[in-house]
């Protein structure tokens, strides 16, 4: 199995690679950006470096997929859900950050609040002022949700697809839950409108290229923390659950520990790339819960090849990056490009770009 | 005086049945053309007092306006038809007169209060119609407007009629007249008559009765009469609350058969066969697009295309299924993830067909004569006829998909592969094969259950991804390998969710039933009925 634990001369080579391109991209394209004059032909626009700061944020998603599927087997089809509930924890934050500038002027309610005739803030928005506070619900509500959902379910050994599908369950209820009107999160129309992020203009290049570096960082971290999970010895036993589960827990294992604890450091990494997609595309909505886009979050890792890391970090770049030429040329083509790719991966390459590139170096 | 009052009326009835029919149809028609409402108001009486047989089609013509007079030799005439054609008929005898020009003719124009008086005239003549069904619906027309010439004319009409159900309502609907009758002892009467019926009419006089005056006294000021008004509402109320809760598990059984329908191909392909099969949503879709290209097909067939469209359906699904599976699943066997993302694959790929070929937009399946309508038990509660065929259609679909699999060799055969799929190939069954046939199965009955579908919502490219979530829920819930498990389950998750709609709405209805399921999952992990095996990793 080349997807061990233990990293052989191709994977570290390729984390050196990664990880040296990541900082390269990050470093590179706000400078590109903002030093060189605009009729340069090195300049990159702004548009640019949001469409790639959306693929870096989409890269850590990718990669906190990997981790759980990869490394401990869990197929979730939920992890929108917890991308989509760290973008919504800091949407809210952005909403009060808009203060009177609305449309209906009210420094205590956002727009559609007051659009609901609402006349108080309800108690779950009270906080999200703060932007530490809100940065802790970033990392708080994915993770305590993954934490008790895990619990749960894996306290009562639900496994495999059944797993799969109440994960979908999950966050298609969500997707219910946050198109009410009633819960107080926008409704139909999510969070949307931002102004200024800590007091930067959220539209000003500058802006822009923090986020975009902040996004390059989270990514690097990400990835160096999951490097070390999965070579330390607890990333040991997360793969023996992978591979046999009853026999890591009659050695005496408390699989469900490992589980617990593997999701939840999962969705709080999605949560993290939630928070950091939100202020660079300027809306949250619960479209974000549909489970097509937790399906198809699963095929980036299975493109890239699952049980790699950096795998998922290359099937993202490169599934959006595809998702950007169809549906920009020819839109109608996608779904069947998309169709095709879970098809043909699943069938064909089993291990994805990086068992494909692997096997280039072995001859 | 009493007495007198209401024979007059039958008096002048008789008088006018006496008088020649045709004579008080020519007046009728010739006071029609004046401009005067009320001389027009009394035309419409003597039209539909003339006894004559067209007096019906007149005055449907006249509240409809299709009713005219010839400019030329101002005779009244029927336009056959309002839109484009201006086809005439002579009004008195209802012969052919050509067409003619819009600008020849003037319309018999008529205002709100000549509306009701002409429906209920309407309805007094359809008291004579042969079909009961007209004559029940006469009679609830007449309710609107009581008076005492109408409970004369129910009376008497009563006495002649023979189907039980008309006689009941012209009873009740005469005694509404008596409700303000001036002795207490023919209030008492009409309030008993009245006792059980379900007519809206009836509760609202019933609760005008117990009502109170601004200071406090009693607007009935009969006690007995009080006292029985209120029994007979209780007795509504008590039958209301009734046939609502009826019609809550009709509704509720309606979309838990649905649900099975959904279900119980997936239950054959996830539980027999242990493939997750994503695009079995997909695979309803198909089902439903049959049934729209079959009416396109032909379309002055309607009432048949159902009858053509369930077995090209199971057909066509089947045959994709076939497909799918003999393509892409059979090298999946055993990886169950894996073939999860496959078959997501394949159904985005269809999607797309869908939409290439059909285009995005939702298509409009119509629903033959003889499934639309309502079957109406009472007074109060009707059950929409079509749910009705698909709780029928669920059932025997899965009684001979039971059958199938318990009576036939190809179910022996698949049960076999499904327990021991080893031992059944040293057995000699050829278990490429049985997989293709039970993938084939399963995927002809989704398309079967696209087929229910497009006679309740939409036919569009997404119309699977909709029930595809609800779908697995209920397969889970019910234990996979078990068709039983999926009947109960998809039954009590339907009428689980229809009994939750009216305190917390649908949505908040759908995402407690998801809820509750995620949480049952957690407590019994392999559903309400589980397999049982000795493997010790399931």
């Amino acid at each position: 199995m080349s997807a061990g634990p233990l990293s052989s001369r191709f994977d570290r080579r390729a984390d050196v690679l990664v990880g040296g391109l990541i900082v390269l991209v990050g470093v590179l394209v706000p400078l590109l950006n903002l030093l060189t004059p605009v009729d340069s032909p090195l300049h990159l626009s702004t548009y640019t470096v949001t469409l790639v700061g959306k693929y870096l944020c989409y890269a850590l998603l990718a990669l906190a997929v990997d981790l759980v599927w990869g490394y401990c087997g869990i197929l979730s089809l939920g992890h929108g859900a917890f991308f989509a509930l760290g973008g919504y924890a800091m949407g809210m934050y952005l909403m009060r950050q808009i203060g009177d500038r609305g449309v209906y002027g009210n420094a205590d309610l956002p727009d559609f609040m007051v659009f609901l005739n609402w006349d108080s803030l309800p108690w779950y928005w009270h906080g999200f002022e703060h932007f530490p506070f809100a940065m802790a619900m970033v990392l708080l509500v994915p993770g305590l949700l993954a934490f008790v959902f895990g619990w749960f379910a894996f306290r009562s050994r639900v496994t495999g697809v059944y797993l799969s599908i109440i994960t979908q369950a999950l966050t298609y209820a969500l997707l219910l839950a946050f198109f009410r009107n009633e819960m107080g999160f926008g409704g139909n129309n999510g969070l949307t409108d931002f102004k200024d992020l800590l007091g930067f203009d959220l539209k000003a290049d500058s802006t822009r290229c923090a986020l975009f570096a902040a996004s390059a960082l989270a990514l690097l971290g990400g990835y160096a923390l999951c490097r070390t999970i999965v070579n330390s010895k607890l990333g040991r036993v997360v793969v023996a659950i992978r591979d046999a589960e009853d026999r890591a827990r009659f050695i005496g294992y408390r699989v469900e520990h490992f589980k617990v604890w593997i999701f939840t450091l999962s969705a709080v990494l999605a949560g993290i790339a939630g928070a950091l997609y939100v202020p660079q595309v300027g809306i949250i909505n619960p479209g974000e819960f549909s489970p097509l886009n937790s399906i198809e979050l699963v095929i980036w890792v299975a493109v890239g090849g699952r049980g790699t890391l950096y795998g998922a970090i290359i099937g993202a770049l490169t599934v959006n990056f595809a998702k950007t030429l169809f549906t920009g040329a020819l839109p109608e083509l996608w779904l069947f490009v998309l169709g095709a790719m879970f098809v043909l991966v699943t069938l064909l390459l089993p291990r994805g770009i990086a068992g494909l590139l692997k096997r280039g170096e072995a001859a | 005086m009493m007495r007198l009052r209401r024979i007059l009326p039958l008096l002048c009835m008789l008088l006018a049945m006496i008088a020649d029919a045709a004579a008080d149809l020519a007046e009728g028609l010739d006071k029609l053309k004046s401009s005067n409402f009320k001389h027009k108001a009394e035309a419409v009486t003597l039209v539909a007092d003339s006894g004559d047989a067209r007096g019906a089609q007149i005055l449907q013509a006249l509240l409809d306006g299709r009713l005219y007079i010839r400019r030329a030799d101002q005779l009244v005439v029927i336009v056959a038809d309002n839109a484009a054609t201006t086809e005439l008929l002579d009004a008195a005898t209802g012969a052919a007169l050509g067409t003619a020009a819009k600008s020849d003719l003037k319309k018999i124009a008529i205002n709100n209060q000549m509306r009701l008086g002409l429906r209920a005239s309407l309805a007094r003549l359809s008291l004579g119609d042969p079909d009961p069904d007209a004559r029940l619906a006469a009679v609830h027309a007449l309710i609107a407007a009581p008076s005492e010439q109408t409970q004369v004319m129910l009376r008497d009409a009563q006495k002649t009629e023979t189907d039980e159900r008309v006689k009941r309502a012209m009873a009740v609907v005469a005694a509404l007249a008596d409700f303000d009758d001036e002795s207490p002892a023919a209030r008492l009467a009409a309030v008993e008559t009245v006792r059980g019926s379900m007519l809206g009419e009836v509760r609202n006089r019933l609760a005008t009765l117990v009502e109170e005056n601004a200071d406090g006294s009693p607007v009935e000021p009969d006690a007995a009469v009080r006292a029985a008004a209120g029994a007979a509402i209780r007795d509504i109320d008590a039958a209301r609350a009734r046939y609502e809760f009826i019609e809550t598990l009709f509704f509720g059984l309606s979309l838990g058969f649905v649900l099975v329908l959904a279900a119980t191909g997936l239950a054959i392909t996830f539980g027999v066969m242990g493939v997750i099969n994503m695009a079995h949503g997909e695979l309803m879709m198909l089902g439903a697009y049959t049934v729209y290209v079959v009416q396109q097909l032909m379309p002055n067939h309607l009432e048949w295309s159902i009858a053509v469209a369930i077995p090209l359906a199971f057909i066509v699904a089947g045959l994709v299924g076939i497909l799918i599976e003999r393509g892409v699943v059979r090298f999946l066997y055993g990886r169950p993830l894996e073939t999860l993302l496959a078959t997501f694959g394949i159904s985005l790929f269809l999607q797309q067909t869908v939409r290439s070929i059909f285009s995005p937009l939702n298509r409009a399946v119509a629903t033959p004569e003889w499934m639309s309508g309502q079957v109406v038990i009472s007074d109060a509660l009707a059950l929409t006829a079509n749910r009705l065929y698909i709780i029928v259609f669920s059932v025997l679909v899965f009684a001979a998909l039971l059958a199938l699999l318990r009576f036939t060799p190809l179910g022996l055969q698949v049960r076999a592969v499904a327990q021991n799929r080893a031992m059944a190939r040293a057995m000699g069954v050829r278990a490429g094969w049985i997989d293709a046939m039970t993938f084939g199965l399963g995927s002809g009955v989704a398309g079967l259950a696209g087929v229910a579908l497009s006679q309740l919502t939409n036919v569009g490219p997404n119309l699977g991804q909709a029930y595809i979530i609800d779908s697995f829920m209920v397969v889970v819930f019910g234990g996979v390998g078990n068709l039983w498990g999926t009947l109960v389950a998809g039954l009590g998750l339907g009428i689980a969710n229809k009994f939750l709609e009216p305190y917390s709405g649908a949505v908040l209805a759908k995402i407690l039933v998801l809820v509750f399921i995620i949480l049952f999952i957690q407590k019994r992990p392999r559903g309400l009925f589980p397999q049982r095996g000795r493997s010790a990793e399931a």
